[in-house]
């Protein structure tokens, strides 16, 4: 089979319902190349390379591989044209073992004992890039960076040429991210080349040797990296142009309503991601967290709602101390959350609009005497919250998976504003939906601030936290880098910081 | 003495086979994700179709043959229902049950009480056979003994060391990436299921037309519930389904053995069950047994393609 030389993706087309994933993307790669695929969530990085990996078919435009047009229709097809990709989950069986893994539907293996002629193979291929595993035991025994190096060898020994790799090193520890771009160093030395999707400019830079930028859709630069620093990067990701702020009262920050003073908090893998964190939002303020996503800004938001454990440091609300209570008690004491995956953890979605319109006070007064719930009085809230919200649902007795996002959305939102909570946190609220659901949503939160509420909104969309917050923090490495104020500010300060210099105001790094 | 352990030993290995045959099959259909609570009715349709072809045709082979098919075809109504339409398995499995001991009992009713004429003669093997005790228990069985473990150490060999068995576990353990490798998933899953029901329909033919030699209706008398718990007792392993096959068996005959003696056959009758739960509590106390344990990662859960 002839390697791939040079592959490129030309005029690429994508819209899922109204929204334009990919706008006249091109993208070229050659052998020996590790590409850098750098944008937000939601920039048409993942869409793009689901095209070209064969899950999703373009609108328009093409795949060239060494200047011969290539027609994918499933995975197999790019598959079979040498390219391999490695999600962000792993695709393997926990309970096989490395060897069992690796030759499932490999069209080579033997059918009786497969193992042992993959074994053989696998012994070739580690040698060959370093990749060093051993083939017999379970995947459930190895760490994370190891799971990830059957998956490399998984695709090499599937003959891919070009590898794409979706955010590689979101699940390994430092040592385990130098080793990976060890490997990745020795593939281009055997011809191979890797596309990179990632957020973290740090890795770009280290490892890649040329870079792409995606925003909203659209290629907004690419460049030798060579030719580019970071804040170069930073810049190309948020863009430039910002456009005017919505209206807001003038109002003076109240009173403090959250404080946070040194707050640690641990990643999933037990590894410490918000470090030393302290902030305050105030009455009558919308503070918005900026920062390139996997920063602790997540974890930040879990620690202080009471999903996650707070290693150190003091949450208090307006005044009384909150660490690691329930997150009922703080639901209760009036931190309202809207969360980021509104399908899975902001709503029950088998469950009727009404019914989810009360969650979390469901089992309180009004809504439920001695056990027995309230309808009349349920449905009533829920026809409050849809009117009052403009949730357009054909009733309130449908499942709210049948409601598209943005007014799935509008009910979290409805539900979470209704009690008017002292702090309202919510987590990519607009992420994924229309504009004009997305225009809609940011009203509501200037309308809770102005009501006299304090808002902590955590975004990605730099544009968005402009026009509605009265104070940005940058969040880094889960610290903050600097506090600015939109309305005087340089955006390229904001770049700066997110790619982890501080400018000056009360970060301490460099 | 040693001729009554003999004979109990004899007896236990007789008993034995049809749950033998009857638990590779659901070790088959639940390793690909498919929970097949159907045996029950499988394997009742398997007797009555072995019987009645036995007696129409006299050749048992045939009936073997017969109950194969059958319980191979009435599975493949399991398969349609859960893989195709991703209905709830549990359901459609006992519907299977009370389907297949319905229809064995309408078609099996003119043969109550008719005594079979032909049947499999028992093969003696020269030289080993001459083993004391062993010999016998071993050496000098019916046809469906050895079909049994021959059957076994096949499906123990595939599942371990050919790409089928890798395919088949991997569909019950994540679908998903089999899928992403090209494994038609659905096709994988209807073999399991049909190759359970064969299965099954076996464990049938031998009640009716080895075992009793006879057919009354429900004559499976739970051996099928039985199948389902001693899948769990050899937590999906088919060579721990020997092991749990001749356990079982044994308990059988020696409920007989031990009625004498004044011991309540209802409790001896609870015995198989109690040993499952005895065996899950085992592995489910140490970390290391747990993991051996748990079943198929998507026992029971139906696969829509292309769902993230």
């Amino acid at each position: 089979m002839k390697r791939i030389e040079k592959l490129e993706m030309k005029g690429i087309c994508k819209s899922f319902v109204g929204v334009k994933a990919n706008r006249n993307v091109d993208l070229t790669i050659e052998k020996g190349d590790i590409l850098g695929l750098l944008g937000e969530n939601g920039a048409g990085k993942t869409t793009l390379m689901n095209i070209l990996y064969g899950l999703y078919m373009p609108d328009e435009g093409q795949v060239l591989v060494n200047g011969e047009p290539l027609h994918l229709k499933s995975p197999k097809d790019s598959m079979k044209a040498g390219i391999g990709m490695i999600h962000q989950h792993f695709m393997l069986i926990q309970k096989h073992t490395v060897l069992e893994n690796i030759a499932l539907g490999y069209a080579e293996a033997p059918f009786l004992f497969p193992q042992k002629y993959m074994r053989k193979r696998i012994e070739e291929y580690s040698r060959k890039f370093g990749l060093e595993v051993d083939p017999d035991k379970k995947i459930w025994e190895l760490s994370a960076g190891e799971q990830q190096r059957v998956e490399i060898l998984k695709a090499l020994l599937r003959n891919a040429d070009l590898l794409i790799m979706d955010e590689p090193t979101s699940v390994l520890t430092p040592p385990e991210a130098d080793e990976l771009f060890e490997i990745l160093r020795k593939m281009i030395g055997e011809g191979h080349s890797v596309i990179l999707i990632s957020h973290k400019l740090e890795e770009i830079i280290s490892i890649c040797n040329r870079v792409m930028v995606m925003r909203k859709g659209e290629v907004t630069g690419a460049a030798e990296i060579k030719d580019v620093t970071k804040v170069d990067l930073a810049r190309m990701m948020i863009g430039r142009e910002i456009s005017a702020s919505y209206e807001k009262a003038a109002l003076e920050p109240g009173d403090p309503v959250l404080e946070i003073a040194s707050l640690s908090v641990n990643s999933d893998q037990g590894l410490p991601i918000v470090k030393d964190f302290s902030m305050t939002v105030r009455r009558n303020e919308i503070l918005g967290i900026a920062g390139v996503s996997g920063n602790g800004q997540r974890e930040m938001v879990e620690a202080v709602t009471g999903l996650r454990r707070a290693e150190k440091g003091t949450v208090k609300l307006q005044g009384r101390e909150v660490t690691n209570k329930s997150a009922r008690t703080i639901h209760n004491l009036g931190i309202n959350h809207v969360p980021e995956e509104r399908i899975k953890f902001g709503t029950v979605a088998n469950l009727q609009l009404f019914e989810n319109s009360v969650l979390k006070k469901h089992h309180e007064k009004p809504y439920s005497t001695n056990m027995l719930m309230n309808y009349p009085l349920i449905k009533n809230h829920a026809d409050s919250i849809i009117e009052k919200y403009h949730v357009d649902a054909a009733s309130i007795n449908v499942p709210v998976k049948n409601l598209s996002g943005g007014n799935m959305q509008k009910l979290i939102l409805g539900r979470e504003i209704a009690s008017e909570p002292s702090l309202l946190i919510a987590a990519h609220p607009t992420y994924g939906l229309d504009v004009g659901a997305a225009e809609y949503i940011r009203k509501e939160l200037i309308h809770a601030r102005d009501r006299g509420g304090a808002v902590l909104l955590v975004s990605e969309d730099l544009e968005e936290l402009f026009q509605v917050c009265d104070k940005i923090a940058v969040m880094f490495e889960g610290r903050i880098m600097g506090i600015v104020d939109p309305s005087d500010c340089d955006i390229d300060d904001i770049g700066l910081m997110m790619a982890g210099t501080s400018v000056g105001l009360k970060g301490e790094k460099n | 003495m040693l001729e009554i352990i003999t004979s109990i030993l004899v007896r236990t290995v007789v008993a034995g086979t049809p749950l033998l045959l009857g638990t590779l099959g659901e070790v088959i259909s639940e390793r690909a994700g498919i929970l097949n609570l159907g045996v029950e009715g499988m394997m009742s349709l398997g007797a009555a179709t072995g019987f009645i072809v036995t007696f129409t045709t006299g050749n048992p082979w045939l009936g073997l043959m017969a109950a194969t098919i059958a319980g191979a075809l009435i599975s493949v109504i399991h398969a349609f229902v859960t893989v195709s339409l991703r209905a709830n398995q549990v359901v459609s499995g006992l519907a299977l049950t009370m389907l297949g001991l319905g229809l064995s009992g309408l078609w099996g009713k003119p043969y109550i009480g008719r005594p079979l004429t032909t049947k499999m003669h028992a093969i003696r093997i020269p030289v080993l056979s001459d083993i004391p005790v062993i010999g016998k228990v071993l050496f000098y069985q019916d046809p469906y003994f050895y079909l049994s473990v021959a059957l076994g150490i096949l499906v123990w060999f595939l599942m371990k060391h050919t790409k089928v068995g890798i395919t088949v576990r991997s569909v019950g353990e994540n679908p998903k990436a089999a899928e992403t490798l090209g494994i038609n998933v659905a096709r994988v899953k209807y073999l399991c299921v049909m190759a359970g029901g064969a299965f099954a329909g076996m464990a049938g033919a031998h009640l009716s037309t080895a075992y009793s030699k006879s057919w009354i209706e429900g004559m499976t008398s739970g051996r099928g519930w039985i199948v389902i718990a001693l899948t769990i007792f050899a937590l999906w392993e088919p060579s721990r389904a020997f092991v749990g096959a001749y356990v079982f068996g044994g308990i059988f005959v020696i409920q007989y053995v031990l009625q004498p003696l004044g011991i309540s056959p209802n409790l001896l009758a609870m015995l198989p069950y109690a040993t499952t739960l005895g065996v899950l509590l085992f592995y489910g106390m140490s970390k290391k047994g747990k993991r051996r344990m748990s079943a198929p990662a998507t026992l029971g859960e139906p696969y829509i393609r292309g769902s993230r």
